[in-house]
């Protein structure tokens, strides 16, 4: 109830501040209050502190300290990039990248399309409307 | 000074150390065919005399008047001007958008790099109103958007395309000063226009080639509220 998120073996976080910003990372071990052991498939396994690590709702199952070639099946079997993809925080950052990365010529051709649904939704609407005070 | 050879001679005397040749004085005259030169002339070494000069041009008159102090030469200066170094973003074909003077914000499709460093822009004519025109490459923000302009032929612009034309002086007598001037507006020289009309036919077919870019170019561009310049993508 008032915690569901626990720093544990096999938590599956966010990085939020600092060089790997935005990677999926999985909590290995625990150095001290303040620190984690952290890994993941493509970086070197390091120390990161709490503070800039965001938990998600995915845990794997891994032993203390794993050799990355286990650390990758687990990962593998968990399906964290899949299920990560299609949860609505990892559906959020998806498409705050996009968004960052469009061309002027995407962002014109995003603003036509805009203007297109506008427009089809307030005929619809003003269909309704008439047939409602008939 | 003497001719040039094609290749720098390669001495025939390696060294043994340094300051040593492995041959001494008579061994090297025998190497170098000295005698053989020597035979070829009759016993004696070729002498070339110098070629006689023609007689001095007819003696210069001393100057009238030596400056007191002595003048200073300028000091030679042979630098050429290159043209501006493009940015690797700017490529034939690449959509720019103007920043500044009476098309600003209107995106132009790049044709080339003139001498002079600007950069040959047009609309298409057509599309935006934007005529073959010249622009500065600092003034420009340069989109990653390309368009085929293969089939363009840009070779005969050049800046002195460009220049403005110069008009006899006309005298004006006080009665017609107060008249007003009959040939105010300057027109467009026909081939002109056939110049634009040309280039633009083929662009005209590419970009209507991608859907929305005849729209996309025909409008201007402006910062919206929330658009920050230095995180958007161009």
């Amino acid at each position: 109830m008032p915690f569901k998120r626990y720093v544990e073996i096999g938590r599956v976080a966010l990085v939020n501040y600092g060089k790997d910003y935005g990677k999926l990372v999985v909590i290995v071990d625990v150095v001290d209050q303040n620190r984690a052991l952290v890994d993941a498939p493509d970086m070197v396994r390091g120390q990161m502190n709490f503070k800039r690590l965001q938990l998600t709702d995915f845990k794997i199952d891994i032993p203390r300290v794993p050799k990355k070639k286990t650390l990758i099946e687990a990962m593998e079997k968990a399906d964290v990039k899949n299920k990560w993809e299609n949860s609505s925080w990892g559906k959020k950052l998806i498409v705050q990248k996009k968004r960052a990365s469009l061309n002027d010529f995407d962002r014109f051709k995003i603003m036509l399309a805009k203007i297109k649904k506008a427009g089809v939704v307030r005929q619809e609407l003003a269909k309704l409307k008439k047939e409602n005070a008939s | 000074m003497a001719a040039k050879r094609k290749t720098p001679v390669k001495s025939r005397n390696p060294d043994l150390i340094r300051g040593v040749g492995k041959y001494s004085r008579s061994k090297m005259y025998h190497k170098r065919g000295l005698w053989a030169i020597k035979a070829k002339n009759g016993g004696v070494f070729p002498r070339h005399d110098p070629k006689p000069k023609a007689p001095a041009a007819a003696a210069e008159k001393p100057p009238k008047f030596y400056p007191a102090e002595d003048v200073k030469k300028p000091l030679l200066n042979k630098r050429k001007p290159k043209p501006t170094k493009l940015r690797a973003s700017i490529t034939p074909g690449t959509v720019l958008i103007l920043l500044a003077g009476r098309f600003m914000g209107k995106r132009v499709v790049f044709l080339k790099q003139l001498p002079s460093g600007l950069l040959l822009v047009t609309g298409p004519f057509k599309i935006n109103g934007v005529p073959l025109r010249r622009v500065n490459q600092s003034y420009v923000i340069a989109t990653s958007t390309k368009v085929d302009i293969s089939g363009v032929n840009v070779e005969k612009f050049d800046d002195k395309y460009f220049a403005k034309e110069v008009d006899k002086k006309k005298k004006k007598s006080e009665g017609e000063f107060f008249e007003a001037e009959k040939e105010d507006k300057k027109k467009l020289p026909e081939d002109k226009k056939e110049d634009q009309k040309s280039v633009d036919a083929s662009l005209i077919k590419s970009i209507e080639g991608v859907p929305d870019l005849k729209a996309y170019l025909a409008a201007r561009f402006s910062l919206k509220s929330g658009m920050k310049p230095h995180e958007l993508v161009f």
